[in-house]
């Protein structure tokens, strides 16, 4: 490893020495307001520091890590969408008091898993990158100690998770039985290369999609969603949305895009069923649900049948397309899961639809917030969302997938049922006697009076802004789809 | 420029009105006012610039045109034109728009500010919808004009707005989706074919496909065309929609959304794929008669007076259906005829429906109706006025819009003429049957005894002037749309393998719609 590699990695180095640093603060003096000031800058200069790296890539750091740039372009989204947790969090916790401060540097620990999963060429490095996200996920799941539904929620991931990694190393080792190789390259050239056994190379990499799938909630690998999309505290909620499942979409495109996941009918077949199943059981699910959190793990089995769509379709539009749709898809689910964290309370998590009913006279902005999350997830004009769903087909169309992408379109007019139903809600009447009348509760000593309020304009103004103007959004993710071919 | 003003205007207006709202009411009725005057000011600008009818050989038929960059990317262009189509149907916005919110003022009782932000922004996108010729421009406009409608039926809608609001935005999100995958196919298509990806109407006109790839990209422009028309089998969403919805919605519904789904099966549906298209046609007439037949025979089995009109919306759209496919110049005059008098008459309609309601205590029950004449003479007249307008009765715009579908239809196929021509019966059953159960016998039921307000007398007076216009003097519409409806039928023809079956002077190649009798 020489001088290049470590400024090409800088900014995943960045993230772990800022993960020990906070570590140390806390040792010295736990201070919530100092931890969480020493993360934001740790998170800001990693992205920082992504400018330094964007120019030497592609470069392969180690047989493990190829930074090129569409690591490049994921490892900023995911810091970027960790940074936006984390001054959720700030808030989050500012109400439930406690000892807060070592979810920080699990956050980051996490952020640099999922940065790892998102560069890795190697199997060693994919595993690596996997368990340093799940096990930090398992902790900060549970992280509420005192609140039974997260401490279940976290053991529940724990068991699945666990067996998930079990299929995973089981199929690596079928594929390295096959091929003799544990990089992606070798695994490229099995896959071409008639010698190479094919019952246990395709069943290999079966056992990885299942592994994967489970981590992408998709069905039938769905069980855990909900449970854990209630159970975790809300911006950890968010993170799990956004940033776990980001990063293994990304590492499935590197992997099975080049791949050339259309030409091998099983494996095609595979990725079709599962993309059928989440889309149709992921809406179908969300419409009986009386819970936001669990509507919104619903819902999120839905999105990942759709990008799976897109993903099918192959070739550089599906990279862009998935791109784009999981850069709109951060920035709604951030923004959705914002509101909920912004209006949790000293005990509970605003969760239940009645909490949210006649919202909109009570909290205009946060209401709007949201109703600009659920529109955008369903796809609605002037929203980010829609240029995603417009990708999504885009790219559906020109594989001519067209029996998948009129599912698509027959699913979403199922999930518009239930977004519709909250934004109802929202709007509803605030003397409807099942509303709740919740309202933001202040925090003790508020140490971070703005910080939320200022994350969810973020959002709200970059999911308007795309959802207007895409153009330079657009331009990026063609360059950086282009470093996977 | 111009262009995006009038789309403009009523967002801004939308906006500021909202804002205001905090202060004074009144402010924001005036800015509503205002913003949807200057729309219908500004049509009619640029309609007294053209007034001696549009001379295709200074001009050519775009009577603006605006174009600039949005996504170069993916071809995507921020495409705007207006030729006499679109303009009559801007015009016609402008007009609806001026009826919804003066017919708002007294009614809008809570939140008005986000009313009437709500109604603007809805008229701006369907501003947009007629004026955009990029498909995806458009395929945007369409799916935004959707939320706000969505929210003033869910927000101030009747009793059984929540139903009626998710059924409405989920049929028309899936036809519009299924848009979607149409236009993208069109644009995968021409790009494979020319290397060109575009969106652009006029790049996109003429793009030689497979036939069976055309008949299923065309089938998914009609339907999400006929979904908002609406024609039968997709309809559903209609009666519930316009009846839960407030008085300003029903009046945005029926004279302006049914109208975006006439408009996109007259510039895009047949004009993209003409010789697919044409070859349906007979297909979609046999809609267009069922939906005559079944719109008029369901609107007299109502008791509920708003649900009574948007049934017979159904069966004038069925009309328009039935034009647009006979596709001669005769028929297409027809069918804009019925668009803009069935909007004018139908939002009249429906305000009158409100200003009923809310004399006896906010019912639309019929029952609870009956011989109102003597108690509120000025709305009784202005009922019969456009009961019988609506009805087809000569002198009035609705008859001649139909008259012309029939003479245009007949050309090209006598059954489906004659069948529809029975739908001229059914409709002076239910007219009646307004008139007679609403203002004749004798008053049964408790009613406020007010009569019209002088707001609501000015705004009928006006919509019943319009009517009559366009049944005496309708020469000064047509000259103005024929240049555009002869272009639309030059593009079709152009892609005609050969002459069309029908004789000349139907196609309007050789003679005028004016020197006909």
């Amino acid at each position: 490893m020489n001088y290049p590699d470590i400024i090409a990695l800088l900014p995943l180095i960045i993230t772990g020495v800022t993960a020990v640093l906070v570590l140390i603060e806390i040792g010295a003096f736990r201070n919530h307001r100092a931890t969480v000031v020493l993360t934001l800058i740790g998170l800001a200069l990693a992205f920082a520091a992504l400018a330094v790296s964007w120019p030497l890539a592609p470069r392969q750091v180690t047989p493990l890590l190829r930074i090129d740039r569409f690591a490049v372009f994921y490892i900023g989204l995911l810091l970027a969408a960790a940074f936006a947790v984390v001054m959720l969090s700030a808030r989050y916790w500012d109400r439930r008091g406690g000892r807060r401060e070592e979810s920080y540097p699990l956050l980051l620990l996490a952020v640099l898993g999922a940065g790892i999963l998102v560069a890795n060429t190697h199997f060693a490095s994919f595993f690596l990158g996997l368990e340093l996200l799940s096990v930090s996920l398992y902790a900060l799941i549970a992280y509420q100690y005192t609140r039974v539904q997260s401490v279940e929620a976290g053991i529940k991931y724990l068991v699945l998770a666990g067996m998930s990694s079990a299929f995973l190393l089981f199929g690596m080792a079928l594929a390295y039985a096959a091929t003799g190789t544990m990089s992606l390259a070798g695994l490229l050239a099995g896959a071409t290369n008639p010698a190479v056994p094919a019952l246990p190379f395709y069943g290999g990499l079966g056992l990885i999609i299942a592994g994967i799938s489970f981590k992408l909630a998709l069905v039938p690998f769905h069980f855990w969603t909900p449970d854990i999309y209630q159970g975790a505290p809300a911006p950890i909620t968010a993170f799990i949305a956004t940033v776990s499942k980001g990063a293994i979409f990304a590492l499935l495109l590197r992997y099975f895009i080049p791949l050339g996941v259309l030409h091998v009918t099983p494996l095609y077949l595979i990725f079709v069923i599962l993309s059928i199943l989440s889309m149709f059981i992921g809406n179908l699910l969300a419409l009986r649900e009386r819970n936001l959190k669990r509507l919104l793990a619903y819902s999120s089995i839905a999105h990942m049948g759709y990008l799976l769509v897109a993903f099918l379709a192959g070739g550089q539009l599906a990279v862009t397309a998935v791109t784009f749709y999981l850069l709109a898809y951060f920035i709604t689910t951030l923004g959705a899961f914002g509101v909920v964290s912004e209006l949790s309370g000293r005990e509970e998590d605003a969760e239940l639809l009645d909490d949210y009913r006649g919202l909109a006279w009570r909290h205009p902005w946060m209401a709007g917030v949201l109703t600009a999350s659920l529109f955008s997830l369903a796809g609605i004009p002037l929203t980010v969302g829609f240029f995603g769903k417009f990708y999504l087909l885009a790219a559906g169309v020109d594989a001519r997938l067209w029996f998948l992408v009129i599912l698509l379109v027959i699913s979403s007019a199922i999930g518009l049922v239930y977004y519709l139903r909250v934004v109802f809600a929202l709007y509803g009447s605030p003397e409807d006697p099942l509303a709740t009348g919740l309202v933001i509760t202040p925090a003790h000593r508020p140490a971070f009076p703005y910080l939320g309020g200022i994350v969810l304009a973020a959002l709200a103004a970059l999911l308007l802004w795309l959802g207007l103007y895409p153009a330079p959004a657009i331009r990026v993710i063609e360059i950086i789809a282009r470093s996977l071919f | 420029m111009i262009l995006v003003w009038l789309m403009l205007i009523p967002i801004i207006g939308g906006v500021l009105a909202w804002i205001f709202a905090r202060w004074s009411l009144r402010l924001t009725h005036w800015i509503s006012l205002a913003a949807m005057a200057a729309v219908l000011g500004l049509a009619l600008g640029i309609w007294g610039q053209h007034w001696d009818g549009v001379n295709l050989s200074s001009h050519g038929v775009w009577l603006l045109m605006l174009d600039k960059p949005w996504i170069p990317r993916l071809g995507i262009r921020f495409l705007l034109a207006m030729d006499g189509i679109s303009l009559l149907l801007v015009l016609l916005t402008g007009a609806v728009g001026l009826l919804a919110v003066a017919a708002s003022w007294y009614i809008v009782e809570k939140r008005e500010g986000f009313f009437y932000f709500m109604l603007l922004w809805s008229f701006g996108a369907i501003v947009g919808v007629f004026l955009a010729l990029d498909l995806f421009l458009f395929y945007f406009l369409w799916e935004l004009m959707i939320v706000p409608l969505y929210f003033l039926i869910a927000l101030w809608g009747n009793e059984n707005r929540r139903y009626a609001a998710i059924k409405f935005f989920i049929f028309t999100q899936v036809g519009g989706l299924f848009l979607l995958l149409a236009t993208l196919g069109l644009y995968f298509a021409h790009g494979r074919l020319t290397g060109v990806y575009t969106f652009d109407y006029f790049q996109l006109l003429g793009t030689t496909m497979a036939p069976a790839l055309a008949f299923w990209l065309m089938l998914g422009f009609f339907f999400a065309f006929i979904v908002k028309l609406p024609a039968v089998p997709v309809h559903p969403w209609l009666p519930d929609a316009h009846t839960q919805a407030p008085v300003a919605g029903s009046v945005d519904l029926a004279g302006l959304v049914l109208k975006v789904g006439a408009y996109g099966l007259l510039r895009f549906t047949i004009p993209l794929f003409p010789q697919t298209a044409l070859a349906f046609a007979p297909a979609a007439m046999v809609l267009a008669v069922i939906s005559i037949y079944y719109g008029a025979i369901l609107a007299f089995a109502q008791t509920d007076l708003k649900r009574l009109i948007a049934y017979t919306s159904i069966s004038h759209m069925g009309f328009v259906l039935l034009g647009i496919f006979a596709w001669n110049t005769l028929s297409l005059q027809g069918a804009l005829l019925i668009v803009i008098s069935h909007g004018i008459t139908t939002s009249a309609l429906f305000i009158l429906a409100g200003v009923i309601a809310r004399r006896i205590h906010e019912s639309r029950s019929m029952d609870r109706m009956g011989g109102f004449w003597p108690v509120m003479p000025h709305v009784a007249g202005s009922g019969s006025f456009f009961a019988i307008a609506a009805l087809g009765l000569p002198g009035f715009g609705n008859f001649i819009g139909e008259i012309l579908v029939l003479f245009g239809a007949f050309a090209v196929s006598p059954v489906f003429a004659i069948l529809a021509t029975g739908g001229f019966v059914l409709s002076v059953i239910y007219a009646l049957r307004i008139l007679q159960r609403v203002f004749f016998g004798p008053l049964t039921n408790p009613v406020e005894p007010r009569d019209m307000t002088g707001l609501e007398t000015v705004l009928m007076g006006a919509s019943m002037a319009v009517i009559l216009w366009l049944g005496l003097y309708p020469q000064s519409v047509l000259n103005r749309t024929e240049s555009a409806v002869l272009n639309l039928q030059r593009i079709v023809h152009r892609a005609m393998p050969t002459a069309p079956a029908t004789p000349a002077a139907f196609t309007g190649e050789k003679e005028a719609p004016h020197e006909l009798p």
